[in-house]
């Protein structure tokens, strides 16, 4: 095993079904209907996979939702926007468990 | 209102120079006022020729991707619009300009005998639609005449405008005047936000495209009326294919009425073609072999038939006759049925009908995805 990351790995995401056909085509099947046109607008989508992407630090992912979201009309302005709600959801999930920590300290101090 | 004046040069009210920041946002210069190799046609279609794309499908050979597709030969169909280049003169100088427009190119513009000749080329054919184009068309001296000339004939008449030429001091009236010749309009913009449009077009060219749209808007423009047709044109900012034009222009309408009051009828999602100015960006920023293959990869049979080339003729500034505004740029020259390259001078609209498609490696650029062409992406994508 060389390096964990390759590039290429991204392209050649459909050679998942070499284990298990069925399950891959129902997988993206479902996740290419996910990103359809809908109540959402296929750049909003985007937007929202970009920022789960980061959540996740999924290096393919942000390839890929950096190109989509360019593709479907987003701006750098936009998409900086959307890492920053990642961002803010990431930093305050760590900090509201400040609050447990507060609950312990005042139950266990003077 | 009588007459617009339309005289290059020295004319009352506006001594604007067009090479400055005042009459236009240039984003860069020519190719040709660099005096770069890439300006030369045969040299761009070399640079495109000499890519390896042997390990892509059809080794990235358009003519093998049109036959492996069942599709070829690629042959006209009716003949409906009669597109003419009136020149290379623009007050702009966008980053990703097929033409090599600017405001240097002084020489390369259509003069009024060449006009009359389309104008007789014209008349032996059935086109529905005389699509104008340039450069900024509005520049050339003899544009309102070859409107005129097209309203008398009861055609469809395009303007293919860059919207910040309408805020020229010269041309304060012609919106009004355009629409009173129900000259349908199609506007480069690429982008809703100012971030894209400036970083493609030049500094400045957003805020100058809606007061542009604003007037336009103000005479009747993007309403609805389909004698006053206001549709809006966007190419990608960047080495990626145009997204879901559907999607793009609700989101596109939505923005620009809520954020600036501005309205327009339709969107056209283009792709950029790999050639001048375009081809310089990619080959600077080491995006070329990708993106070539990316249009390559992304070959799609169902955009052939709508292919602009089966139903568009399209007249460069001197009279020479091609498939299409792309092939003019590459000078590749239509090649009627007798073998010979029609002029407007001598058009035989039988041998022309009846010819075979030139082809060459940029054509890709029209059928990736959803497709491209002048007219957009294929319906239902």
């Amino acid at each position: 095993m060389g390096d964990y990351y390759k590039t290429e790995h991204l392209a050649d995401f459909g050679k998942i079904s070499e284990g298990n056909e069925e399950l891959a085509q129902k997988f993206f099947s479902y996740y290419n209907s996910v990103f359809e046109d809908g109540a959402l607008s296929v750049r909003e989508k985007a937007l929202i996979a970009l920022a789960v992407s980061h959540a996740v630090q999924c290096p393919y992912c942000i390839d890929a939702y950096t190109k989509e979201s360019l593709r479907q009309g987003a701006d750098l302005e936009q998409m900086t926007e959307a890492v920053h709600v990642s961002t803010a959801i990431r930093g305050g999930a760590s900090l509201v468990h400040g609050l447990q920590m507060l609950e312990q300290v005042k139950k266990s101090s003077m | 209102m009588a007459e617009i004046p339309v005289r290059l040069g020295n004319f009352a009210g506006d001594d604007i120079d067009l090479t400055s920041a005042e009459a236009g946002p240039k984003g860069t210069t020519t190719l040709s006022a660099r005096r770069l190799p890439l300006a030369d046609a045969r040299y761009q279609t070399r640079v495109l020729e000499s890519l390896d794309l042997s390990h892509a499908p059809s080794d990235g050979r358009f003519e093998k991707a049109v036959e492996t597709s069942g599709l070829a030969p690629l042959r006209p169909s009716k003949l409906e619009i009669f597109q003419i280049n009136v020149g290379k003169l623009c007050n702009m100088t966008c980053r990703h300009c097929h033409v090599d427009s600017g405001p240097d190119r002084i020489e390369e513009n259509m003069d009024k005998e060449t006009i009359n000749a389309c104008l007789r080329a014209l008349d032996k054919t059935e086109a529905h639609t005389v699509d104008i184009t340039g450069g900024a068309p509005e520049l050339n001296p003899h544009f309102a005449y070859l409107v005129e000339e097209c309203v008398k004939r009861g055609k469809h008449i395009i303007d293919r405008c860059n919207l910040t030429v309408l805020l020229l001091p010269r041309f304060r009236e012609l919106p009004q005047w355009l629409a009173q010749r129900k000259v349908e309009l199609v506007c480069s913009l690429p982008h809703y936000r100012r971030r894209n449009t400036d970083a493609q077009r030049g500094k400045g060219t957003f805020e100058r495209s809606i007061e542009a749209l604003k007037r336009l808007n103000r005479v009747g423009y993007g309403s609805g009326d389909p004698d006053r047709r206001l549709t809006l044109m966007t190419n990608p900012v960047g080495a990626y294919l145009s997204g879901s034009q559907a999607s793009m222009e609700r989101e596109w309408k939505e923005h620009l009425s809520t954020k600036h009051g501005v309205r327009f009828d339709r969107l056209i999602t283009i792709n950029n073609m790999p050639i001048s100015r375009f081809l310089e960006w990619l080959e600077e920023s080491g995006n070329l072999q990708s993106y070539m293959e990316l249009l390559v990869n992304s070959f799609n049979p169902a955009t052939v038939p709508g292919l602009m080339c089966r139903n568009t003729l399209s007249v460069s500034w001197d009279g020479k006759v091609y498939d299409c505004d792309f092939n003019q740029m590459l000078e590749l020259e239509s090649v009627a049925s007798d073998g010979k390259r029609p002029t407007v001078y001598d058009f035989d609209p039988a041998g022309f009908a009846n010819r075979d498609i030139v082809t060459a490696r940029h054509c890709f650029g029209c059928t990736a995805g959803a497709g491209s062409s002048c007219g957009g992406a294929i319906e239902g994508d």
